[in-house]
């Protein structure tokens, strides 16, 4: 789960022709134009490199950190079988987060450069896990919402001009919907419930509506990089044209519910075929992505505690690896 | 962080047979100390919804690969070869079952 939020490059993903020798260049440019698939071997620009590792990093940090807000839950799920539907999502977050670690690490980084640069806060991660989940409706809302946001934007990827970053997202894509199903039925129990379970969907609604708008990232006149995401195919739909999407499938979706999407200027346009919403408050979503949201210092305290929990774990798993290969050495 | 061993663990490449009857297929890659847990956590990670019914883990270094940068040269001389191709051959319509 995870959208294109992150496409905030920096300018070392910028193209450099100078750098790249012309002719290379616009020789990779026709095999992507031709819709051919880049390969781990194959010669590519550095700035398209360095935009996909940072992009697939930014994305498996964010199916690894995503992991904590629904983890939550898990003890205080309300049946035996919420629980164990939970813990299978959350364990195919932590799934997608490893093969998105794979397909970076086809580009030249290591697994260990990454995980480090995300506990010690470097990298980038979705700014919608920065936000809490204070009810059991807001793990329905996530599910619904944001897995719903992530599929819109995930499905493209799947055929983004990159092999391993394409074929790893095939993978996640298949996983999602089940995220996203298992979502909206805890959202269709619940407003079908008592009112104070109709109150405690509402309200998840309220809360996950807008960020999970904001996971689209900034608007198309304000983002930077998509037009060159554009032309590699990395990218493949501006940030508005999904997030429309998302608007245009969502809200009837609330609807069948009973619920209300907390937007007063959302209307339905009926020569455009698509809902107008209000004005996105990107000044939060700036915010939060700089470090401020709600729970940015929790879910990186949460990371870093994890790993060094984990650290004896891995110690004695290298030296049980160490002393078999030397007995195996011994015995040949 | 400040990881005593900075070095990552071996990384092994996954290949998963589907169902009896269908070949191995690389599916992706993984980090493991040794090969018992490289299966195990290729079982964990690439078959959660029975995806597969044998798994092959193979050490990323031990892969001999071919070189995309000579993949021309490598491959051309297969390209001219068009007689190796059924349709190269020309069969009149009424000739059934050839």
């Amino acid at each position: 789960m995870y959208t294109q939020g992150l496409d905030s490059l920096g300018k070392d993903c910028l193209q450099d022709p100078a750098r790249d020798g012309a002719a290379l260049e616009s020789r990779f440019q026709s095999r992507v134009d031709a819709e051919e698939k880049v390969e781990a071997k194959d010669w590519m620009p550095d700035a398209y490199r360095r935009t996909l590792i940072r992009q697939i990093s930014q994305h498996a940090h964010s199916e690894i950190v995503g992991m904590l807000p629904e983890g939550n839950w898990i003890t205080r799920a309300p049946s035996l079988l919420r629980k164990t539907i939970l813990i299978a999502k959350v364990q195919d977050e932590g799934g997608h987060g490893a093969y998105l670690y794979s397909a970076a690490e086809t580009l030249g980084v290591s697994r260990s450069e990454l995980v480090d640069q995300l506990l010690e806060g470097k990298a980038k991660y979705s700014s919608i896990f920065n936000y809490p989940t204070p009810t059991w409706a807001d793990v329905g809302a996530i599910g619904w919402l944001v897995d719903g946001a992530a599929i819109m934007n995930q499905i493209p990827l799947c055929r983004c001009s990159y092999g391993p970053y394409a074929r790893a997202m095939v993978r996640i894509c298949r996983e999602e919907s089940f995220h996203q199903r298992q979502g909206y039925e805890i959202m269709m129990r619940l407003s079908r419930g008592t009112d104070a379970q109709r109150r405690m969907a509402q309200a998840a609604l309220d809360r996950w509506w807008w960020p999970s708008l904001m996971m689209f990232g900034p608007s198309d006149n304000e983002s930077k990089h998509s037009a060159q995401s554009m032309r590699w195919k990395i990218k493949r739909f501006s940030n508005d044209e999904l997030r429309q999407k998302f608007v245009d499938t969502t809200v009837p979706q609330a609807d069948y519910l009973g619920l209300k999407v907390p937007d007063p200027e959302l209307a339905w346009d009926e020569a455009a075929q698509h809902y107008r919403f209000g004005p996105i408050d990107w000044r939060e979503f700036e915010q939060v992505l700089a470090g401020q949201g709600p729970c940015n210092r929790a879910r990186l305290e949460a990371r870093r505690r994890a790993h060094e929990d984990g650290r004896w774990v891995r110690e004695a798993a290298a030296a049980h690896a160490a002393k078999q290969s030397a007995a195996g050495s011994r015995a040949a | 962080m400040n990881d005593d061993a900075k070095q990552d663990w071996p990384l092994y490449e996954i290949f998963i047979r589907a169902k009896s009857g269908l070949d191995h297929k690389h599916v992706g890659s993984l980090h493991a100390t040794d090969a018992r847990m490289a299966l195990e956590h290729a079982r964990d990670l690439y078959t959660r919804r029975q995806e597969g019914v044998s798994i092959w883990a193979v050490r990323s270094a031990d892969i001999v690969a071919s070189d995309p940068v000579d993949a021309d040269a490598f491959f051309e001389p297969a390209r001219d070869k068009i007689y190796r191709h059924p349709t190269f051959y020309d069969i009149p319509d009424e000739v059934k079952t050839l």
